[in-house]
């Protein structure tokens, strides 16, 4: 489904990834992992289409889109998250959703003005699907609240229902357990695993939390300096020798 | 009771003059909402509506027809249509090829854009004053004839209750409408509502196209009102009407019907007590004292860094 090959990407005189290679499968959650500053986000950035690589080759749905805007990207089925919470803060938790559907009921300024039948139909299907996964993410009865007032876990769930309202195939998310308490974290789990085997969407991950990556990853990609450092089954990396060191530093 | 009637004439003078300024307001507010730039050109964008109001009325009038209520929406539309186009156009010619680039650069050419439209009408209408007829004559009187008496022109109904609806409808369709609804997300998080595959571009028009219709249907009143117009009608106007957005809070809708409010009020009161030579004194000196206790304007609300 997703394919990097050789990717790289050069800020002035820095080498922020080097050769990195990495494959999303259909059906498969892949996390990224390394230390601060590894690159990891920078590897997210290009995917997704906010920066455009230096350097190598993504293919996504066969299809090469590298260097390619951002929302042309989206719009093939890939949606992504930030480090940091980016909700419409000043809009209710629904209007978030209903928002992020917009292009799906695009209608014309007309039928909105004369609510035609076709639009108000629209409009419902919109709604309830904003209502189903509201529900899905247990946020159900805050619907109309302010999307700025939820408590952080809450707005972070708030954000994964918003990108599966699009209909994504393949969700990258960025540290979505940042900041969360362990309970919380859990839950995050329960929901990442459970979109993947229910809506049969592909996950790419990156994360701190050890403990989430090796409980739900199918496979993991070891970032170091830039670099590929090893990737593999969640068993064979936590036994690999380089991500040992890298990790807990060379004895 | 004499004073009280002066003091209720200045009011609905300034209620009036003030509902049209938050009309034009609401372009710069939405605008600046959005894509964080300030449009000189919309001052332009209200002249060349009442241009369009006024050469449609002289038009139908040379056809024959009489009817009030007709050449009245006639000339209306005809101002909506021509303004929409035309702040599209602008935005499409001169700010989107800069969009992004050092905050500097859209607002030279904002401002190249409304020397440019001003000269064009200088060239192709004149540069002289032309009478704008005055199509909605008479009104009610309060008072008693001998001494002073407050009165309301139908004029000045007219241009309450059109900014009234104006405001209702856009009101409604920013908190209803799909469209709405985008708008808002678009000028929250621009890259974020790309990102979940709003058409950016499309919100950013129907933004200029909205304050574009309503500084027409301005243009289309105080024309009226005063009765006669020049290429330079937009200027003072649009300044005002800045101001106006600026003290209510900039990029904030209500914070623009309120200051438009508040602008027209203190002028026609200014001019009323003091003398109409102080009025642009105390309304810019009114906003310099809001500025300094309230520098995000009255209902604007202090802008978070964006990481």
């Amino acid at each position: 489904m997703l394919e990097v090959r050789n990717l790289s990407m050069r800020f002035g005189g820095l080498l922020a990834v080097d050769q990195v290679s990495l494959d999303v499968n259909e059906h498969e959650i892949v996390s990224i992992i390394g230390p601060n500053g590894a690159g990891k986000t920078t590897v997210f950035n290009c995917i997704s289409g906010f920066y455009s690589p230096t350097g190598g080759t993504i293919r996504f749905q066969g299809e090469e889109v590298q260097g390619k805007p951002d929302y042309k990207i989206s719009r093939l089925g890939m949606v992504r998250t930030f480090q940091h919470v980016r909700l419409f803060n000043k809009m209710t938790v629904v209007e978030n959703l209903l928002v992020a559907q917009h292009r799906h009921l695009n209608t014309n300024l007309f039928s909105g003005l004369l609510k035609t039948p076709n639009y108000r139909q629209r409009e419902q299907k919109a709604l309830d699907r904003a209502a189903y996964w509201l529900d899905r993410v247990g946020l159900l009865e805050l619907a109309n609240r302010e999307a700025g007032n939820l408590a952080y876990g809450q707005q972070r769930r708030l954000e994964i229902a918003r990108c599966m309202v699009t209909e994504p195939t393949m969700l990258m998310l960025d540290e979505p357990a940042a900041g969360l308490n362990p309970a919380e974290t859990r839950d995050l789990n329960h929901l990442i695993v459970g979109l993947k085997e229910d809506y049969n969407v592909s996950v790419l991950l990156i994360e701190h939390d050890m403990s989430l990556v090796m409980e739900i990853s199918d496979r993991i990609n070891v970032i170091n300096q830039g670099r590929p450092l090893a990737s593999g089954t969640p068993e064979e990396v936590r036994q690999n020798d380089d991500v040992i060191k890298a990790y807990l530093g060379e004895a | 009771m004499q004073d009280l009637l002066y003091f209720l004439q200045q009011l609905i003078n300034g209620l009036t003059i003030g509902s049209a300024y938050a009309l034009i307001a609401i372009g710069y507010t939405m605008v600046y909402g959005i894509i964080g730039m300030i449009n000189f050109a919309h001052g332009e964008i209200y002249m060349i509506g009442a241009y369009t109001a006024l050469i449609t009325i002289t038009g139908l009038a040379a056809l024959g027809i009489a009817w009030l209520p007709l050449i009245l929406i006639v000339a209306l539309i005809c101002a909506v249509l021509v303004s929409s186009s035309m702040g599209w156009a602008v935005e499409r010619v001169a700010y989107r090829p800069v969009r992004g680039r050092h905050r500097l650069i859209p607002l030279i050419s904002a401002i190249g854009m409304s020397i440019f439209l001003q000269n064009y009408v200088h060239l192709a209408q004149g540069s002289r004053n032309i009478g704008f007829p005055a199509l909605i004559q008479g009104g009610f009187q309060f008072g008693s004839p001998d001494s002073f008496q407050t009165s309301i022109s139908y004029m000045q109904i007219t241009i309450f209750i059109t900014t009234l609806i104006c405001m209702t409808a856009l009101s409604l369709f920013i908190s209803r409408s799909r469209t709405g609804r985008a708008c808002r997300a678009v000028s929250q998080d621009l890259g974020m509502a790309n990102l979940l595959g709003i058409d950016t571009n499309r919100i950013i028009s129907a933004t200029f196209i909205i304050g574009a219709s309503l500084a027409a249907v301005a243009g289309l009143l105080l024309g009226m009102y005063y009765g006669s117009i020049d290429p330079l009608f937009g200027f003072i106007a649009g300044l005002k009407a800045f101001t106006a957005a600026v003290l209510g809070g900039i990029g904030s809708i209500p914070g623009a019907m309120l200051g438009g409010l508040i602008l027209g009020v203190s002028e026609s009161m200014t001019s009323g007590y003091l003398s109409g030579e102080y009025k642009d004194v105390v309304s810019f000196g009114l906003l310099i004292l809001i500025l300094l206790f309230k520098p995000t304007g009255l209902l604007g609300k202090p802008e978070v860094e964006k990481i």
